[in-house]
């Protein structure tokens, strides 16, 4: 940049140092999506390759076949369990209709996608809560996908790698969507009874009724930074003791202090450091 | 069959009714010699969750019980019957005294649900609840639970995973409260009847759907004489738990769940 001029307006564009740069080259040309955090738009091409994460290390929603890429090496996740779907079997007002159009706009046919994968090398079978679908809600198939993987996996002594996003059980299948509470985390422990290693991965956010099974039910549990994690939603809470809960409240680092996760994982890092423990937990045949 | 729109949440009046019984009403006129037991030895004891030893007729048993209070002193004791992750945790250490020990244990469920607090959220609210429900499902002796009032979501279910379940007429089972549903679905909590009968939350659905074993029916006059219902109907349950092996009761309990919601392929 040229010398400041400290006693005159500059006159024109070039003695103020030259046009600025337009903060986003392609801003025109290309769909931004703007952080909720610091504002900044980032155009969707950049974002594809941070798995998106802003420049500010805010976490987007990310789809659950773009985390299976990025987690997992190339070409190896193999889906299992697809055809497992769930029916408005409650009759719940409005919820045949939603099943239908959220299947066509996530274009997935459940809330949670299962595969056999390997990560840096190691076979592992692999869950991924999907949170364009419905925000991740278990339901009754969501809970049976869960359950089949873990019974799979536990046949063959194979780790489980599991992500979490959710809002929580789906009340749209009433009382049998809390059962699979009991159904997935009874799963859950006989694959650790046979000695079989589970690591579940905490994102933004994980509630409710999966908080209180099978995520929180690892023998090491991650959260990606900022995530917020939890039981009853901060709404309800400060409904509940009228009162508004402290900045940080559910996010990952305050668990981290309370001491309820191991450790907070960066995007980036995660395959690194999941194919680590993986390999830490190979089991000798 | 058809049942009559807001039917389902008379239910749910009954249920919430503070006329009543509690669970500390079950505990002393079903059993005899309740002696009880405090803490979760890790924070503190939670009055929401009441839990100790006491003579099934003769033989020794492990009983817990939500308590919401009789009256406004009491009642906000016992937190309204809310449990805190302690309340989780205490119900847990002594199921494991009993698995130790070789006594069944019984459940008394009357619960809104979880406490949704600050405290209880920061002492892992999520946690406490899934680690009861992973270790009920391992614990290698007999568990009966018999929802009396509100079964309150996760925080009903936390002490609900069990080789039977059963229901007294009036209590109600349910994935989330009809007000909070009403709330989400149509943003209006007046709306709440409505949201009863689409969640299904009956005695007679969870019996319906398989979520229970039995429904128990309450006299009308003499309502008293449940306790003698009970007492007879748990003495038989145990006599048959105390016969099976801890690998089948396990089993058992295994696709007691399994098969709840399952979906063929």
């Amino acid at each position: 940049m040229a010398i400041a001029p400290l006693f005159r307006k500059p006159k024109n564009e070039l003695e103020k140092g030259g046009r600025a740069q337009p903060e986003q080259v392609e801003a025109d040309s290309e769909v931004v999506e703007t952080c909720p955090e610091c504002g900044y738009g980032n155009p969707i091409s950049a974002l594809w390759e941070n798995m998106s994460v802003c420049r500010c290390g805010y976490n987007f929603k990310m789809t659950a076949r773009a985390r299976a890429a990025f987690m997992t090496d190339d070409g190896s996740f193999a889906g299992m369990f697809g055809d497992i779907g769930s029916a408005d079997f409650l009759r719940f007002p409005g919820y045949g209709e939603k099943l239908e159009s959220v299947k066509k706009s996530a274009g997935e046919s459940e809330a949670v996608i299962c595969g056999e994968a390997k990560i840096g090398g190691a076979p592992c079978c692999v869950f991924i809560m999907e949170p364009y679908f419905m925000m991740g809600s278990m339901g009754c198939a969501v809970g049976e996908r869960i359950t089949l993987l873990f019974e799979y996996a536990a046949e063959r002594s194979l780790p489980v790698v599991g992500c979490a996003v959710s809002g929580g059980a789906r009340m749209q299948e009433g009382i049998l969507s809390l059962m699979q509470m009991a159904k997935t985390c009874g799963a859950a422990q006989r694959h650790a009874d046979g000695g079989n290693f589970y690591l579940s991965v905490l994102t933004n956010p994980t509630m409710g009724g999966v908080t209180a099974s099978f995520a929180m039910s690892a023998d090491i549990i991650i959260a990606e930074p900022g995530a917020t994690v939890g039981f009853a939603g901060a709404r309800l809470v400060e409904q509940t003791i009228r009162k508004k809960p402290p900045t940080g409240f559910q996010k990952a680092e305050g668990l981290l202090e309370h001491g309820f996760i191991d450790m907070i994982v960066h995007r980036a890092r995660q395959k690194q450091v999941i194919s680590r423990l993986l390999e830490m937990h190979a089991r000798r045949k | 069959m058809k049942t009559q729109r807001g039917a389902a949440y008379e239910r749910v009046r009954a249920a919430r009714s503070k006329d009543r019984y509690t669970g500390i009403d079950y505990i002393y006129n079903v059993f005899s010699d309740f002696i009880e037991m405090h803490g979760d030895r890790r924070f503190a004891d939670d009055p929401a969750v009441m839990g100790g030893l006491a003579y099934l007729d003769s033989e020794p048993v492990t009983v817990i019980a939500t308590e919401k209070g009789r009256d406004t002193r009491s009642r906000i004791r016992r937190n309204f019957g809310a449990p805190n992750p302690e309340g989780y945790r205490k119900a847990l250490r002594l199921m494991k005294q009993a698995e130790k020990f070789g006594r069944p244990v019984i459940c008394f469920v009357d619960t809104s649900g979880a406490f949704c607090g600050i405290g209880a959220e920061e002492r892992g609210q999520g946690q406490a609840i899934a680690e009861n429900i992973s270790a009920m499902m391992a614990l290698r002796t007999p568990i009966l639970s018999v929802l009396v009032g509100e079964g309150g979501s996760g925080g009903a279910l936390a002490l609900a995973v069990a080789d039977e379940v059963w229901m007294l007429e009036n209590a109600i089972y349910s994935v989330i409260s009809p007000e909070s549903c009403a709330n989400i679905l149509w943003r209006d909590t007046g709306r709440a009847e409505e949201a009863a009968d689409s969640l299904k939350l009956t005695a007679r659905d969870a019996f319906g759907f398989g979520v229970v074993e039995r429904v128990i029916t309450e006299p009308a006059k003499e309502p008293e004489r449940i306790f003698d219902t009970l007492r007879s109907d748990i003495a038989r349950w145990r006599e048959a738990a105390a016969a099976k092996t801890a690998d089948s009761l396990l089993h058992g309990r295994y696709e007691r769940f399994r098969c709840m919601g399952r979906i063929k392929r």
